[in-house]
């Protein structure tokens, strides 16, 4: 059963080989071959979790040794896979919501000419992602980690004729790619630390070292979950990488990828239960996150992008509670399970939305969709439920218990925490609710596109529509199911561990403030936006208002100081190579042929003039050598 | 007679021979005042093989007159052709090779 | 006495320049075919030397040892360890491809006149090149190894300032002129590195009595041949001048961008992949080999000279503008991370920087290579002609792309075993210089990603872009099997390492350092 690890990620990788290299003549049936790899991956997926639920808890790690990669001295790093109960968890989901996504693309890519090679770097970004969750070392982690980088980049980018796809996605790639320098130094740091970076050894010897050895792994980690996973303050490309197609949105940018880091974190869990520090930094990037996502998501009026704020936000609650340690980790995960199926669900709605309303992404051109899309709106709706954590839904569970367990932390640390998660479950209700609102109540609002086609909104073929109703039914039960009994908890405990937390105020409490919480976010929305008429461009709005839509300005700084100053040091850089570095070079071979032009008027070409220089040189020499004699 | 005055006499005649070379212009008296530095040489061997009573500085001067007959055959015949094309026997006048 | 297999390898190159010199003006075709021959006979045997050579063996194999000027001790000696193995093979496995790539290079200078015979001229120097490079890999004499180092810059003068790039601005003159100040250029450079050399050369011969570097290496390890400290690191300084003016190491590096500027993209890779590699290769084998303290003594400051190549090189790469200058400043980067690693000392490093010297041949030949088919189609190295060719030629912007991921060492492709190698080795020693070496893989994704993105997509530029064809089936035949080879070196890198292990170890000893052991010996 073992030997079939490698098959999960080989599916896949054969997909994107042969849709990438096989050109035109797939074109037909591309699409098909690529959706079946991913299902291909999927049931193996299953075997494998069936096999693994027939074994004991101790007994569940599986492992797959392929190859010996790259063998130098002391640095040994294998081609080889371990599943456990944490990767399991991951597979199931990254090839479960994958081969949907495949599925939904089938319709909404039908009229691309370049589906193939989309269905192609789709399942290329599945082979990189199940590499990423299976490799049994940080190194072969890495490539996976860069591999779905790679995925991402060319998806986001996958419209590239419009410049600002392209820019979209090297601005994806290069953030990340301060991620994975963190990456890099952490895996350097292990090597020097443990001699090694496979997980066993690594997180087994963990306590054998310096608590400060553990913070600089540790914060190194951190900074790449930070780039992966779009944490302030990497975050800033998540929101450009709407650019891709919505599909892609769903599957990499709010699914599986960006919650790679929260993966990392997790799996690095003994590493930072020995970094208090780094536990904190954590912490309190997880609790900016989740704000300053949740207030950016407030005020955009694309829909995509104020779905990747609360993507961002989401986000924030898994990094904040994996910071929490042990007590943490197993809800990071849980959230992280059940924010895949809705907000997977939310963003196909949203592609639903658009292909139905001739690509427009403006929520204030949408309104009273309902009718016109009824099976959209449903799942859309109930994924909108699951997200504000509306009781019975899977979000209810999951963020409730990161909530129950920032308050857990005790002392001030743990009210601040707390406080900012729960205002971030208001926020989180604010936003959701004018997503909803805006799209699918109140007036019609619809413009005609920039050719004059005036929209005719449609419910979306069945190839759509059938994903979304997948997904809404794990947005729904998902989180019930996990905690009936405790049965996600006593699943993954064996790998993550677990300890109990003792919150000031009892659980009930947490529950009902976040209910009120909820409840003040979902009345505002609605007085704002359902009860008045919204005006179809967006007003000035206050300051505030203005930052967020900005994204708080932090794209404006990126852009004055790395931006702007890294174009002034090239240039100037370029300049210093060019005067100064050759320059020298330059003057030296300038003054050398200074002086053998001087030197060249001597050679006057009279034979006298010759002759003289050989007498006098003659008498010189002879007068020196007397000279010499006589001395 | 002393030896050695054939030497200040050859250093004499070389002497010469050497400021004709620098100062004249026409290619034919430069050419005798080659010769006359040769010459020199050939009297300054020639009394060195007197005063070591060794016949090695007579040979040598031997050879120097075969050369310098040669090379008042290949001198001449290369003024005469020089002063049939320009017209000038002056040295300066053959600058064609110069920059 | 055995086939002297090393001098075949060497040799076969020469001859086929001499027989590709030799054919008749009218029979241009067949002189291009009898190139692209002896470039595959030379792989073949190359071929059979990477076969007969044992990793577990000797630290020389298949030596080679004649008496060849008897009164200075200069012997014909030759021997290669898994170091030169490895380069030999990635020589003679580009040549055929900037053969095939170059298959045109000279059409455009051919005129009617019989005796003036470009395409002859060009591939011949082509091949003595190779020739020559192959036996600087081979040569164990330092003397022999001299005369070769220093010879290979006739044949690349003419290639640089004979047959440049068409794809010029401005007038033919202007470019002529261009072109004949970066040959002049790199001909000064590298004669005066040489010529230090060359004094350091005849110092190491007063001083050792020797010119055999198996000899010094032993005599100095066994303590019976001692040199003062100074003398011993006047010549290293001597020797290395000449390997930093080569590798190209900053500031010495100006020379680089205006010959690979000026020249055609395939002789642009014959510089930096293949010739320049000669000046890191020698750094590993004599620097470290014959001057083991004084390599120690100067490790800081090459360290810090490599840190700037690495930094200042890809900051300049940002700030180009034209294409193939963009590729020569990120090749000085890349030659920043080959020498840290071998400075680093340590065998991470080591394995690193000579698996980095392989790799990044791979990848700049098949950016470069990809680069030339661009910019022979639309005639401009300037980046800002170009837009939108993805729309056009989809294979040609895909092919660019997997050459610029390698160039910016995305894991899974070759070159980033050799980067992560060499900046953990430097990290495990040197923790700082590791960390600011790691800058270098944020600005390398910058430089790739920014040329890609202004060549390739966007809207599409002008009609020229629009009407372009894609790569043709000679083209793909250069491009496919480099790619294979970066992916496959990527994904098992094995047989390289083993190759290349047991030298390291060797050089190691010579400069008696041992790897920093790790803080927590980890529990298996």
């Amino acid at each position: 059963m073992e030997n079939l690890i490698a098959l999960l990620v080989a599916a896949p990788l054969l997909g994107a080989a042969v849709l990438l290299c096989g050109g035109r003549r797939l074109d037909k049936a591309g699409h098909w071959l690529g959706t079946l790899l991913a299902g291909a991956s999927f049931a193996v997926g299953l075997a494998l979790f069936a096999d693994m639920l027939g074994r004991d808890a101790d007994d569940r790690l599986m492992t797959q040794h392929l190859f010996s990669w790259i063998p130098v001295e002391g640095f040994q790093a294998d081609l080889a896979f371990h599943l456990d109960q944490l990767s399991m968890t991951f597979v199931l989901l990254i090839s479960g919501v994958g081969t949907l996504i495949h599925m939904y693309s089938i319709g909404y890519m039908e009229h691309d000419e370049r589906r193939r090679r989309f269905f192609g770097y789709l399942n290329l970004f599945l082979a990189a992602m199940l590499l990423l969750v299976l490799a049994d070392n940080y190194l072969l982690l890495y490539v996976g980690w860069e591999g779905v980088g790679l995925a991402s980049y060319l998806l986001i980018g996958f419209w590239q004729h419009k410049p600002s796809a392209a820019t979209a996605a090297k601005k994806a790639f290069l953030v990340n790619r301060v991620g994975d320098m963190g990456l890099s130094i952490a895996i350097m740091l292990m090597f020097t630390t443990f001699g090694t970076f496979a997980f066993g050894p690594v997180l087994g010897a963990a306590d054998e070292t310096s608590e400060g050895r553990l913070t600089a792994i540790g914060l190194m980690l951190l900074l790449a979950a930070c780039g992966k996973s779009a944490q302030v303050p990497l975050q800033s490309w998540l929101g450009d990488a709407m650019e891709g197609p919505t599909p892609v949105s769903a599957l990499i940018h709010a699914a599986t990828m960006v919650t790679a880091g929260v993966y990392l974190i997790v799996r690095s869990g003994a590493i930072f239960n020995g970094a208090p520090d780094a536990q904190l930094a954590t912490v309190v990037v997880g609790a900016v996150t989740l704000l300053f996502g949740a207030i950016v998501g407030c005020a955009k009026d694309d829909i995509k992008k104020a779905l990747a704020g609360s993507t961002m936000s989401q986000i924030g609650y898994m990094v904040l509670a994996a910071g929490l340690g042990p007590i943490g980790y197993v809800f990071a995960i849980m959230h992280l399970v059940t924010h895949g199926f809705f907000k997977a669900g939310l963003f196909l709605g949203a592609g639903s939305v658009m292909h139905g309303m001739n690509d427009e992404v403006d929520m204030r051109k949408y309104g009273a969709l309902r009718k016109h899309m009824p099976v959209t709106f449903v799942t859309f709706g109930l994924g909108y439920l699951a997200i504000i954590g509306f009781p019975g839904l899977s979000g209810f569970f999951s963020k409730d218990k990161i909530i129950e367990a920032a308050f857990a932390k005790g002392g001030t640390e743990g009210w601040i925490l707390g406080g900012a998660a729960l205002l971030g479950a208001g926020i989180t209700a604010f936003y959701m609710t004018r997503v909803m609102v805006l799209t699918f109540f109140g007036e019609k609002r619809w413009q005609p596109d920039a050719d004059g086609h005036a929209p005719h909104p449609h419910e979306s073929p069945r190839s759509m529509t059938v994903p979304m109703v997948l997904l809404a039914f794990g947005s729904v039960f998902a989180g019930g199911f996990f905690s009936i009994g405790d049965r996600f908890l006593g699943w993954l405990e064996p790998v993550t561990g677990y300890t109990h937390g003792h919150p000031p105020v009892s659980a009930l409490t947490v529950t009902l403030a976040t209910m009120v919480v909820l409840a003040t976010g979902v009345a505002i929305a609605w007085a704002m936006y359902g009860r008045r008429p919204v005006p179809v461009t967006a007003p000035r709005g206050s300051l505030l208002t203005r930052a967020a839509r900005r994204d708080l300005f932090q794209d404006d700084f990126n852009h004055v100081v790395l931006v702007r100053g890294g174009e002034h040091l090239t240039r100037s850089l370029v300049y210093v190579d060019h005067t100064l570095v050759d320059g020298v070079v330059n003057g030296t071979a300038a003054s050398v042929g200074g002086l053998s032009g001087r030197l060249r008027k001597l050679q006057n070409g009279y034979a006298r003039s010759y002759a003289v220089s050989m007498f006098g040189g003659t008498a010189i020499l002879i007068a020196a050598t007397l000279l010499m004699r006589a001395v | 007679m002393n030896p050695v005055n054939y030497l200040y006499l050859a250093a004499l005649l070389f002497t010469i021979g050497a400021s004709g070379v620098l100062i004249r212009r026409n290619a034919i008296v430069l050419f005798m005042c080659v010769e006359l530095m040769l010459n020199a040489c050939n009297l300054a061997l020639v009394a060195f093989s007197r005063m070591h009573g060794n016949l090695d500085g007579q040979i040598i001067a031997f050879f120097t007159m075969v050369v310098a007959a040669a090379e008042v055959v290949v001198g001449l015949a290369i003024i005469v052709s020089l002063f049939r094309t320009r017209h000038s026997a002056s040295v300066d006048d053959a600058s064609l090779m110069k920059l | 006495m055995s086939f002297p297999l090393l001098t075949a390898t060497a040799a076969v190159p020469a001859v086929g320049a001499i027989l590709t010199a030799a054919v008749p003006a009218a029979r241009r075709t067949a002189a291009k075919w009898l190139a692209l021959l002896f470039s595959l006979a030379t792989l073949a045997l190359a071929a059979v030397v990477a076969v007969r050579f044992e990793p577990g063996g000797d630290r020389y194999q298949l030596t080679e040892s004649h008496a060849w000027i008897k009164d200075f001790g200069v012997r014909y000696e030759l021997g290669v360890d898994g170091i030169g193995v490895a380069l030999i093979a990635l020589t003679a496995l580009l040549i055929p491809f900037v053969i095939g790539a170059g298959w045109h290079d000279a059409d455009p200078l051919e005129t009617h006149s019989s005796r003036w015979r470009p395409t002859q001229g060009f591939f011949a120097l082509i091949l003595m090149v190779e020739a020559m490079v192959i036996i600087s890999f081979e040569a164990t004499d330092v003397f022999l190894f001299y005369i070769f180092f220093e010879a290979m810059l006739i044949p690349m003068y003419f290639l640089i300032g004979g047959f440049g790039d068409r794809a010029h601005t401005g007038t033919d003159e202007n470019a002529a002129a261009q072109r004949s100040y970066a040959a002049v250029k790199f001909l000064l450079y590298n004669l005066a590195g040489g010529l230090i050399m060359l004094a350091a050369v005849i110092g190491l011969y007063v001083v050792a009595g020797s010119f055999s570097l198996q000899e010094i290496t032993a005599a100095r390890a066994a303590g019976t041949l001692d040199i003062a400290t100074n003398t011993e690191r006047l010549l290293f300084l001597g020797f290395f001048f000449a390997f930093a003016v080569k590798a190209p190491l900053w500031p010495l590096h100006t020379w680089l961008p205006n010959a690979m500027g000026e020249a055609t993209a395939p002789v642009a890779v014959l510089i930096t992949a293949v010739v320049d590699k000669v000046g890191t290769f020698a750094m590993l084998r004599f620097c470290l080999g014959l001057f083991p303290e004084a390599s120690k003594w100067a490790t800081p400051v090459v360290l810090v000279l490599a840190l700037i190549s690495i930094v200042y090189g890809a900051l300049l790469a940002v700030g180009q503008r034209d294409i193939k200058r963009l590729v020569a400043y990120a090749s000085i980067s890349h030659f920043g991370f080959i020498i840290l690693g071998i400075f680093a000392m340590t065998s991470q490093g080591q394995s690193g920087a000579t698996l980095y010297m392989v790799n990044h041949g791979l990848s700049t030949a098949a950016l470069m290579l990809v680069a030339g088919f661009l910019i022979s189609r639309r005639g401009s190295r300037l980046i800002a002609d170009y837009g939108g060719v993805q729309k056009a030629a989809p294979v040609l912007a895909g092919t660019f792309l997997i050459g610029g991921l390698a160039t910016l060492s995305l894991p899974g492709l070759a070159p980033f075993v050799s980067e992560f190698l060499v900046l953990v080795g430097t990290f495990a020693r040197y923790p700082v210089a590791g960390i600011v070496a790691t800058l270098g893989i944020v600005l390398a994704a910058l430089y790739t990603l920014v040329l890609y993105q202004r060549t390739m997509t966007g809207p599409v530029k002008d009609e020229s872009i629009r009407t372009m064809p894609d790569l043709k089936f000679r083209e793909l035949l250069v491009v496919t099997p480099l790619i294979v080879f970066l992916i496959g070196l990527g994904v098992y890198p094995k047989p390289l390492t083993e190759i290349v292990n047991p030298a390291v170890e060797h050089t190691m000893s010579d400069v008696k350092q041992h790897d920093p052991e790790p803080e927590v010996e980890a529990a298996k």
